[in-house]
């Protein structure tokens, strides 16, 4: 399997992009099964570094999760937006948070979860250090961001990658 | 009456979609920096991409959907162009 | 507008209102581009457009389609996908390409590069971002 189709999850991908794109008949499944065979194959000439999906069982309750929080912080910035100056006295700011996860797709991940929500923008990552650097538009407390990217992210992304 | 309603709404949404480009076209204009045009130039493709699926519910063609996703295609590879120039002052390095 | 008479009221009526909340998240996206002060406030506006703007408006379209058609018409998902995994990118080089150009002309506002060689730091808080336009 790993010789013929080196990144199954690609070709698949792949192939219902092209089906969705067409139609579900047969003759497009053939054509859009060669086409993704041939991708994949060219990815591995490549050399990617291979994702290690460890426990795939956690993906769905971190999509579900991060669409809801997505929600939420949605109505959070639009409230925001639409008091204008009136309200309370509001502060953004940059906060450092040091992370364990290391996984490259893990943290490709995480920013993108971070970047789009709104409230929170993703602006650099030390790799050596592993510190990461992001923007929060409503910043009240810096350590209840730390803890939340850590715990509710974090940790089920290493859950699912490492 | 119920078709009226989504006439209307559809209207409404693409009154306040070309609302919405046009602040981004105000803020494109007014700048201050080049960041803040590259940024509100990818809002705009994006706001351009919404008023096209629109445009297709409106109609009941499926046509315009391959439109949005060509916008929405170009919009990301001209935005990431762009940013890598603000970056480094040349888009090949 | 002929076809909206063959579909039944419940899948005109979640069209419209998910049409509406799609647009109306981009236009409140497109004010906060306009009334934020700093560019990283300004980078955070977008995004209600592009989350759930873009959701909204492609469930709507989803449904639109799926009744017109009597099948499932699912390749609104696509642009969905599509700009959720794109617009992070942008989002992501336009505020590193920022945070390089403020540093290199000495601005304050910005935390410096050694802020991440250190644990943790204190970082500078926007404190006068909040004067909105």
């Amino acid at each position: 399997m790993s010789r013929v189709l080196p990144y199954p999850v690609l070709t698949l991908a792949l192939l219902l992009m092209w089906m969705l794109l067409t139609s579900f008949s047969p003759g497009q499944f053939l054509l859009g099964g060669v086409i993704a065979a041939a991708a994949s194959c060219a990815m591995a000439a490549l050399h990617p570094s291979k994702p290690r999906l460890r426990r795939w069982q956690v993906i769905p309750k971190l999509f579900g999760m991060v669409i809801l929080d997505i929600l939420q912080s949605n109505i959070a910035v639009a409230s925001i937006i639409l008091q204008g100056g009136r309200g309370r006295h509001r502060v953004s700011g940059f906060v450092a948070i040091p992370l364990d996860l290391r996984d490259s797709t893990g943290l490709a991940v995480l920013a993108c979860i971070v970047t789009s929500t709104p409230g929170t923008a993703w602006v650099e990552y030390a790799h050596d250090t592993g510190v990461l650097l992001i923007h929060v538009l409503d910043l009240k407390d810096e350590e209840e961001w730390v803890t939340l990217i850590k715990n509710r992210y974090e940790a089920l992304l290493m859950e699912i990658f490492e | 009456m119920i078709t009226d309603i989504l006439l209307w709404s559809v209207f409404v949404a693409q009154v306040m979609l070309v609302a919405a480009m046009g602040c981004n076209a105000y803020r494109l204009i007014r700048g201050p920096r080049a960041q803040d045009r590259v940024l509100c130039l990818d809002a705009m493709y994006v706001g351009a991409m919404l008023l096209v699926l629109t445009i297709g519910i409106r109609t009941g063609s499926q046509i315009y959907f391959e439109a949005a996703l060509i916008i929405s295609v170009l919009g990301f590879a001209s935005s990431v162009a762009l940013a890598k120039f603000l970056m480094r002052g040349e888009v090949i390095e | 507008m002929t076809h909206a008479a063959d579909l039944p009221a419940w899948a005109a009526l979640l069209t419209a209102f998910l049409v509406l909340v799609g647009a109306g998240l981009t236009l409140i996206g497109a004010i906060g581009t306009l009334r934020f002060g700093s560019f990283f406030e300004r980078v955070h506006a977008p995004t209600l457009g592009t989350s759930w703007g873009t959701g909204a408006i492609a469930l709507a379209s989803i449904v639109c389609f799926s009744m017109l058609g009597s099948r499932p018409a699912v390749h609104e998902i696509l642009i969905g996908v599509f700009v959720t995994i794109t617009t992070p990118v942008t989002l992501m080089l336009l505020a590193r390409a920022a945070l390089y150009r403020d540093r290199t002309e000495g601005n304050a506002n910005v935390p410096p590069q050694s802020l991440l060689r250190s644990s943790r730091g204190n970082v500078p808080q926007d404190r006068s971002s909040d004067d909105m336009r």
